[in-house]
Formats: C-alpha cells, structure tokens, sequence
C-alpha cells in the first residue's frame, strides 16, 4: 500500500521509516531481559520475535499458563502487544503465536502436528515467494502440503520446504544459538570425550564453580542466578538454573545448589562443553562480622533457603507477616523468606485460630437476632450443639478497597461444642440491616 | 533426672545406655515443658532437642489438625532459633501461630505439593542445623523415612516435629504404624472449665503420650498453648477468681 493511500484512509496517520538495525538491537534487549527472568536458553527470532526454550524452567513460574500470562503482562506493561505460544519444537510455536490468534497458546505434548494443519503455508517459515508460487499451484493451507510427495517439491522449489516441515513437527533438530552478553560472567570447559556420568558432572561443576568465584571477586560481586549450559554431541542443549535470595561467592554453596540438580540433566551421547554464567550478579563486598560477646550469634539460614527455594520453587517458601487490614483472609501477607525483619505481628487480643478455611463454607445454624451466638449448627452434615461461645467480634468490609463493602458487616463468633472442639463462626450482616450482608452463616476457622 | 531411681547400679547402667545411644557421647540436650507433671514422665525431663517427634490430632483433629499444630508451634516457639513450617495444604493462618508464640519474623513457610517433597525438605531443613526447629504436616511417615529423619535431626541437634494429618478420617489408622520417632503424642480437645460469666476460656486438651522411647506411656489435662508458647495443667481449685481479661471482652450466651 502506498503512504498516501494509508494516509487518505487514516487521518493523523503517523509515518516512519523502518529501522531494522534498530529493531534488532531492541529484540537483542528484550532477549537479555528474557535470559534473566525467564530461561537460560534465549534466542532473538527475527524479525520479531523471540525464541526461549523453557524446559525445566516453567515451574519456576508456576506452570507454563502463568508463565505466558506473565510473559505476555510484562510487555503489554512497557507498551508491547505480545503474544506467546508454548509448543514441543520452535517451529510450532513460532507458528502458534503468529497465526492462532490467541494472546496465549499451549500446544499439549505430542500434539503439534494436529495444531499446525489448518494453519496457513506462511506459518512454515518459507520464503514470501515461496508461498507465493505454492498458493498459485493451489496449496493453502500446512495440511495441503504436509503429505504431498517430498522429491517434486524439492525438485521445484529446493529442500527448504521439507526441512520447514520437518522442524515443526520435530523430526529433525534445530540447533539454538542462545544470546550471551559480554557483561556476564561466564567461565567454560570443553572436554576433548564427551562426558556422562553424574560424579563426573559434579567433578567438573565444582571446577566451573571455583572458577567463576574467582572472576567474580575480582569484580567484587556475587551471584543471584546460575546458568549451567551442557552441550551435547547431538547438538542439543540441557540446562540447569539456580536462584539465590542473597548475593553469593562461595563456591561450596553453590556447587550444592548445582549438584542438586544434576539428575535432571540428560546427557544422551554424552557432554562436550560445560559453560557456566552468572545470569544476574549484585555487588558483594566483604565485611567484618560483627561479633556479640553476650549470646551466640543466630545462625545463618539463606544456603538453606536457597536450598529449599531451588527444590520447590523461589514463591513456594516465603514469611507470612501482618498486612494491615481486619479481614482475616487480608491480615496476612507473604513476603520473601529473607526480607528484612521488622518485628511486627498481628495485634488485637481476639484469639485466631490455627486453621483458616480458604472460602468460608456456609453452615446451617439457629440462632437469635440480633447478636447472639448460635445454639446450634450443621456443618458437613454433622450437626454440633453449641455449649460456650464468645462473641461478637464485628469487622466492617473495607468500603476503600470495594463499593460494594461499603455496608458490609461480618459478626465472628468463638463457639465449643459438647466435645469441646472450637469453630470460628461469622454471620455475614449485623443481624438488623438488610444491606450489611445475606444474613447467612459461615465456617471460617478451626481453633485447636 | 527425675527419675525414682533407688539402685545404683541401675543408674549406672541407664547411663551407660544413654552414651551408647548418643553414639559420640555428646550430652542430649532437652527441651522440658516446665510441667513437672508431664517432664516427670519423660525420659531425660523432658522432650529431647536433637530427635523426632510425631503430634497427631485426635477424632476430628486427625484431618484439621489444629490443636496438633498449636501444640507443635508451642513447642517451636521455646526453641532457640527460626522455625522451618512445611505444609501442602494452605489452611494454616500464621496470626495463631504468632498467638502460640512463634513471631512472623522467625518462621519459614514452605509449601510443597506432595508428600514426598515435604519429606525431603524436612530432612534438608534438619540437616542444617541452623534452625531451632522444622515442622512438616505430613500424612504418611514409614519406618525408613522416619528413621532418616531421626538421624539427620540427631546430627545437627535440630528437634522436628511431625505433625500427622490426614485426608480422611478412615486414614487416620495410620497413627498405628511403627516409627522411629522419639516421642509420639495425641492432642484431642477436651469440653473447657465454664466461666462464671458467657465466654469462653483457655482452651483445654487431652494431650496423650502414645510411646516414648526408654519412657512409658501417659495422659495429661492440659490447658492450651499461652502467649509464650507453654502449656499448664489445670489447677483444682473449683472456684478460683476470673481471668483477667474476662471482663474487656463482651460476651454473650
């Protein structure tokens, strides 16, 4: 389309020149924020696109659902309408984003063949004038063209198309040239045999490991998070990744951390290079220990922590502190394990209790107007008569944060039954007004 | 050592039996109750800090397990050091954990998604050593898992608590199972002494010592975790003065 025609059908049209240089440069910035947040194995896919291999890395961010989202979030955030697709080999995927439509897409395990016949030849990745002559033999979409005899077409049009196709559908490998920036720290050791065994792994991880301390005090920092690259004979990489919540330098604690991982590391034929980055370093400096001569000095946890945060996921271990609100499900807070200490708790005398029902279940009870306790109530089918109760414990709905808070009222009860087993039990309205709650009854909390 | 020992030699003896037992001959280190009743009855006066030890709740407490984890945060809370709390189910509110004792600064919440990970992370956490305590809520403990526990929490010094929990109810026969924990416990609630006016009171438990190792067996009526973390056993008086703060509270029955 000419300028002037797109000009005429849109007003205030804004035109610019393309700047592919620029382009690139941009797509390598977005490939290194990628590297640091997302996955050791990151690869800009011109003209627009960006390839990371997450295997092993998704559950880092809760499952590959929120990971896209995530993804997808962060740019729209900096002004980027992105989409993102989740497939078994870079070709799906590639074809996934661009083509479904969808903002986020999962292509399930041994599926993208069936995921990729309807969409169109462009998808393939071939040359535009590729495409071009295919449509005019009448060929439109993959499922066309997938199982048409191979040699007439390599004949015509080379041995582009079979390779294409047998990329996405992961028949034959691709290899990645994943995105290294000269800031990062990296040290690598290639082996003259390829290697396999898991003590030989640990043997050489140790020897990266010392290595890369030394660079990095010389630099006077110290890791946030590890890439242990392994390249393979067949061309293909594994990785390992770790998190630490605090800047670290010892190589002890980091050789754990890595060898902890290593038996999710498949060697296959076996291992030629071994290279090991320092994905994100923070400045570590040494400092005197301070020393009380009064009480033992508490001990250190963090290598337990990271310990722990690299086995089930860094948002899995956390501290619970007080936020501050009077909504039970809002009193608590998580921050990270080794956030700074602030001292604070939750005040106010009224007992909580141990167990917080996730969603308050509803109870069936009898129970005077306007705040008495129940005298009796039905949870689970089981039916508990109330003996002793104290209350009532009034919260008010925090009309800043929702509209529809602005009247609402819960009264929570302690109630013990014949047995003695303590409930904490809510009536959702002050037990007059009709428009401070349904009036019903709740479980929320088990007292021990 | 409280115990009624009247022979010498059988003190001997004992002795040489707890130096067998703590292999490198270092002095067990022991976390009492400050309830001379219930320490009494304890092998060494009290809960020893460098093993495992297994809380289930009884009847309904078996699948909620509130008064096992309150019991268990009473526990933590008078060790020295921070509180490692593995769960796979996210019920546990952390302001009760803070009324038992345990400040939000000094516990580390780890929430896992199978069993199998709580185990390893219990482990890892008492291997450390740095830690005061590690409690896992755990549904199946088995001989080997427990006895890899009560090594590595014999190693490092480090006490860890088990608290059993179960889905169900029928589950729950499990308690009966071998361990190799030091102590195993039983914490049901019990119906509280009424108030002389509406209101509820502390709460009371019937805490059972199911098996102690080199211990017998034995029921306590104790009353609930205070604000320190410490139980009580409840006094005979029948008409003793009100609490406190009895009358800051409105109450009605």
């Amino acid at each position: 389309m000419a300028v002037a025609k797109a000009q005429a059908l849109v007003p205030g049209l804004v035109v610019l020149d393309a700047d592919p240089a620029a382009d690139r440069e941009g797509l390598d910035k977005l490939s290194l924020w990628a590297l640091q947040r997302i996955s050791p194995v990151v690869a800009a896919d011109p003209p627009d696109g960006l390839m990371i291999d997450t295997t092993g890395a998704d559950h880092l961010h809760g499952g590959e659902a929120a990971m896209l989202e995530t993804m997808v979030e962060k740019f729209a955030q900096s002004g980027v309408d992105a989409r993102a697709a989740v497939a078994d080999t870079w070709g799906a995927a590639h074809a996934a984003a661009r083509y479904m439509r969808l903002r986020t897409v999962i292509v399930p395990a041994g599926e993208s063949k069936a995921v990729l016949l309807p969409l169109p030849l462009a998808a393939l990745r071939l040359e535009v004038e590729t495409v071009a002559a295919l449509h005019t033999l009448g060929f439109e979409t993959i499922r066309d063209l997938i199982d048409q005899p191979r040699p007439p077409l390599t004949l015509r049009f080379g041995p582009e198309i079979e390779r294409r196709i047998d990329q996405a559908l992961g028949v034959i490998g691709e290899p990645v040239d994943p995105i290294r920036s000269p800031e990062l720290v990296e040290v690598r050791r290639v082996f003259g045999e390829p290697i396999g065994a898991a003590e030989t792994i640990a043997r050489y991880t140790a020897k990266l490991v010392e290595a890369l301390c030394k660079e990095l005090e010389q630099r006077g920092a110290g890791a946030r998070r590890l890439d242990l690259l392994f390249h393979r004979v067949d061309n293909t990489m594994q990785f390992v990744r770790v998190g630490m919540a605090r800047p670290v330098r010892d190589p002890r604690r980091l050789t754990r951390l890595l060898c902890d991982k290593i038996e999710t590391v498949d060697p296959g034929f076996g291992i030629e290079i071994m290279v090991l980055v320092a994905i994100e370093t923070e400045p570590l400096r040494e400092q005197q220990a301070i020393s009380s001569l009064i009480e033992a000095p508490e001990a250190d946890v963090s290598d337990l922590i990271d310990v722990l945060a690299n086995r089930i996921g860094e948002n899995r271990i956390c501290r619970f502190v007080p936020a501050q609100s009077d909504v039970p499900e809002r009193s608590v807070a998580r921050v990270s394990a080794l956030s700074p200490e602030t001292g604070a708790t939750w005040d106010g005398e009224w007992p909580r209790p141990p167990r917080l029902l996730t969603r308050p279940e509803p109870i069936e009870t009898m129970a005077l107007l306007p705040d008495h306790p129940p005298a009796w109530f039905t949870w689970r089918g089981v039916r508990r008569r109330v003996r002793r109760a104290d209350g009532p414990e009034r919260i008010r709905g925090e009309w800043w944060k929702r509209d529809a808070e602005l009247t609402t009222v819960r009264d929570y009860f302690r109630v013990e039954d014949e047995t003695g087993e303590r409930y904490w039990l809510f009536r959702s309205g002050d037990g007059e007004h009709a428009e401070s709650g349904s009036h019903r009854w709740f479980l929320h909390g088990i007292f021990g | 050592m409280p115990h009624r020992v009247d022979r010498p030699v059988i003190a001997e003896l004992r002795e040489r039996i707890a130096h067998l037992e703590s292999g490198a001959g270092r002095a067990r280190e022991i976390l009492p109750f400050g309830v001379p009743e219930i320490d009494r009855r304890l092998p060494g006066g009290g809960l020893a800090l460098g093993a495992l030890h297994e809380v289930a709740g009884g009847a309904n407490g078996a699948v909620d397990g509130a008064a096992a984890a309150l019991f268990a945060a009473g526990i933590a809370a008078r060790t020295k050091g921070k509180v490692l709390w593995i769960v796979t189910r996210s019920d546990l509110f952390a302001p009760a954990l803070a009324q038992a004792g345990l400040a939000p600064d000094h516990v580390f919440h780890a929430e896992v998604c199978d069993e199998k990970s709580v185990l390893a992370c219990f482990e890892e956490g008492l291997r450390h050593g740095g830690l005061g305590a590690v409690v896992a809520e755990t549904a199946h403990l088995s001989m080997t898992a427990s006895r890899r526990l009560q090594l590595a929490a014999e190693g490092a010094g480090t006490i860890g608590l088990a608290i059993r929990r179960w889905r169900r109810q029928s589950e729950a026969g499990d308690f009966g199972q071998p361990t190799a924990s030091a102590t195993r416990w039983r914490v049901s609630a019990l119906p509280s002494d009424p108030l002389p006016v509406p209101g509820l009171g502390r709460a009371r438990w019937l805490v059972e010592l199911i098996r102690a190792r080199a211990g017998e067996s034995a029921d306590f009526e104790v009353e609930a975790c205070d604000a320190k973390g410490r139980i009580a056993v409840p006094s005979e008086v029948a008409y003793r003065s009100p609490q406190k703060e009895v009358g800051r509270r409105i109450a009605f029955l």
